[in-house]
């Protein structure tokens, strides 16, 4: 049986360090314009998942295949270029260049060598890094230099530095840490419009943020799946009360 | 055409700098020197380009390599190779054993020419093997190192090494390539005499057109994409490969071009001065190109040239007097600049002389309009005191992100 029909699907997926495993024999599923918020108590191995998905940690056994296109053999890179995004726990921005240039970075044109000697800033480059700016509140800090953006400001800038690609799969550890209300609200509301069209996971522990974006929750526990569901679902579940919620 | 001005020449305020530095190696220093002191210009200048490669390397890439003498060497040697065997012609080594060969070659008991020597008697050949060993040889390095992500600060120590093999490799092979002495009594170019006064004139001129076209070349990859991205992988590296970079082929590129411009200088230095030799090669003198670079401003490719004038001088001046204080001097001269002026003269020229400058007498001027972000940035980041003359700079105001 494959299971071409979802985006991604991780089988059997085991991680192990010195004989600790991170990632034990996981199972998971994720369909196309669903949200998916994955939540564990902390060494869960909510991260690992992440970094294995991405090619930043080899998996030990098992598949992670994303539009039936297997990614466990991939490098870096040619996972990203196939459509798979990932922001980083800390946002990871270049504080040193500007926010028009952080995104131009990210732009998908000019990735290799000689790509990037001949990259010119042409109209539809500026227009691309104009209308993501205005889709993560910061059309108005494009001049800016990045590393003095506020922490929420930083946090929107790496998911546009993401948006940019228009990546399938959207992978964000995190987005609302160190957030105000007020930002959280409009990145719930980001996280929202962005999931049509891709899918979108997101690692993260604030529950009240959880509850108003997820359409699906994953539960991890030491490497595995505890529970998966309905927000509703899952809450109500007693295991997962005891490992998690219930403190 | 504004696409050159822009990216080539910097603007208006690179273009400042860049013809400030034309006019004095080209004009200024030529009419104030006679040609022995000329001469010994144009050495500096020689080192003047791996300083260069090396603002490209360690200054926007973060590659900091101890090993710039291999290819400064590398690219001397070939040179040398050539020289070497125009000078061994029959009738000049008749006395030999064996009449035709190169002296040394002589001295060891080898009796016919090694078949590596054998394409150097073509200048065609010779001039594209200056460009293409060392490149070839960089590249080699930087595959080994770049894909496996070795990087920072054993990237340093593996240089280092190469630097002392290569020249442990030269000395001991003496039969083919004159061991410790090095090539030596190289007497003319196709049939023209480097060695006198007209000569080194030309071969100075050539030179000086040959670092400021590399410090052209430099600024095209500084100011396109590839140059900022060079900075982003400095800062977070990881950022730039999950955002669909090969991270370790921008490293292998901007390593080869750093090794190219060294050999470029390295054999312009063979041409200049008469001969190569090991002590050129190891790891004192690449140490030393890096404190060349590191005092000039390791962000700056103007900067460079000035850093490598300067210490070169004050070593000629100190070492003629105190030949044993020199090396304490030069390296208590480093330490005080990566501490104090971690982005050397050039830090302290956008630091002090410039605000200065800018308010005494570029007040009323407008500035051409420059791109958007870059020329923002750099306002943004000196505190608003930016000016539109930026000589020693590359018009890239960055803060100094790593030790």
């Amino acid at each position: 049986m494959t299971n071409n029909d979802f985006m991604l699907s991780v089988e059997d997926l085991t991680v192990s360090f010195d004989g600790f495993k991170a990632v034990d024999a996981l199972n998971l599923y994720v369909d196309r314009n669903e949200l998916r918020v994955v939540i564990g108590p902390n060494g869960a191995g909510k991260t690992t998942l992440l970094d294995l998905i991405c090619g930043k940690t080899k998996a030990t056994a098992g598949s992670i295949r994303f539009k039936g296109k297997e990614l466990t053999k991939l490098a870096e890179h040619d996972i990203v270029r196939s459509g798979v995004g990932r922001k980083f726990q800390t946002p990871s921005i270049y504080e040193n260049l500007s926010v028009f240039e952080n995104l131009e970075i990210s732009f998908p044109r000019g990735r290799g060598v000689f790509g990037s000697l001949a990259f010119r800033r042409t109209p539809d480059v500026v227009e691309r890094v104009q209308g993501v700016a205005e889709e993560i509140f910061l059309a108005d800090h494009l001049d800016m230099e990045a590393g003095l953006l506020s922490h929420g400001q930083k946090q929107w800038l790496e998911i546009g530095m993401l948006l940019i690609q228009s990546p399938e799969l959207l992978m964000l550890d995190e987005p609302v840490a160190g957030m105000s209300v007020k930002e959280r609200e409009l990145t719930a509301e980001l996280l929202r419009r962005i999931c049509l069209n891709r899918s979108v996971i997101v690692i993260e522990h604030d529950m009240d943020f959880v509850q108003r974006i997820a359409h699906k929750v994953t539960v991890l526990h030491q490497g595995k799946m505890l529970a998966e569901g309905s927000m509703k679902k899952v809450q109500a579940d007693p295991r997962v009360i005891e490992v998690y919620l219930g403190h | 055409m504004s696409a050159i001005y822009r990216n080539l020449l910097g603007g208006r305020s690179g273009l400042i700098g860049l013809a400030i530095l034309a006019g004095l190696i080209l004009l200024v220093l030529p009419a104030l020197l006679d040609i022995f002191r000329l001469n010994l210009v144009g050495k500096y200048l020689t080192y003047a380009f791996v300083a260069v490669g090396l603002v490209l390397c360690w200054g926007y890439g973060g590659i900091l390599s101890l090993g710039q003498g291999v290819f400064f060497g590398l690219g001397g040697y070939c040179m040398a190779m050539f020289l070497k065997l125009e000078a061994s012609d029959p009738q000049s080594t008749a006395i030999q054993t064996t009449p035709g060969i190169p002296d040394f070659m002589d001295w060891n008991q080898i009796t016919a020419l090694p078949w590596f020597w054998e394409p150097f008697n073509n200048l065609g050949f010779t001039l594209l093997a200056v460009l293409v060993v060392p490149t070839v040889f960089a590249y080699l390095i930087g595959l080994a190192m770049f894909k496996r992500r070795v990087g920072g600060v054993y990237f340093a120590i593996i240089t280092q090494v190469i630097a002392a093999i290569v020249t442990i490799l030269i000395v001991g092979q003496q039969g083919y390539t004159g061991g410790i002495n090095g090539i030596t009594d190289l007497k003319t170019l196709g049939g023209w005499d480097i060695r006198t006064d007209s000569a080194k004139y030309i071969l100075y001129y050539v030179n000086a057109l040959l670092l400021l076209g590399c410090i052209l070349i430099g600024r095209y990859i500084t100011t396109s994409k590839f140059g900022r991205l060079l900075l982003a992988m400095r800062d977070k590296e990881d950022r730039v490969r999950f955002s669909g970079y090969d991270v370790a082929d921008f490293k292998i590129f901007v390593f080869c071009v750093g090794a190219l411009f060294s050999a470029i200088g390295g054999a312009m230095f063979t041409l200049q001065v008469g001969f190569m030799s090991p002590s050129f090669v190891g790891i004192v003198p690449s140490i030393e190109m890096v404190i060349y670079t590191a005092v000039g401003g390791r962000l700056s490719l103007l900067g460079a040239v000035y850093g490598t004038l300067l210490v070169n001088a004050g070593k000629t001046a100190f070492s003629e007097s105190f030949p044993e204080l020199w090396l304490f001097l030069m390296g208590g001269l480093f330490i005080a600049v990566v501490m104090f002026f971690p982005n050397g003269l050039a830090g302290i020229y956008e630091k002090y002389i410039q605000p200065y400058l800018s308010l005494r007498y570029f007040r009323k001027r407008t500035p051409s309009a420059p791109p958007p972000a870059t020329a923002k940035r750099s306002a943004s980041s000196s505190g608003g005191l930016t000016p539109s003359a930026l000589p020693g700079a590359t018009g890239r105001v960055m803060k100094n992100q790593e030790s």
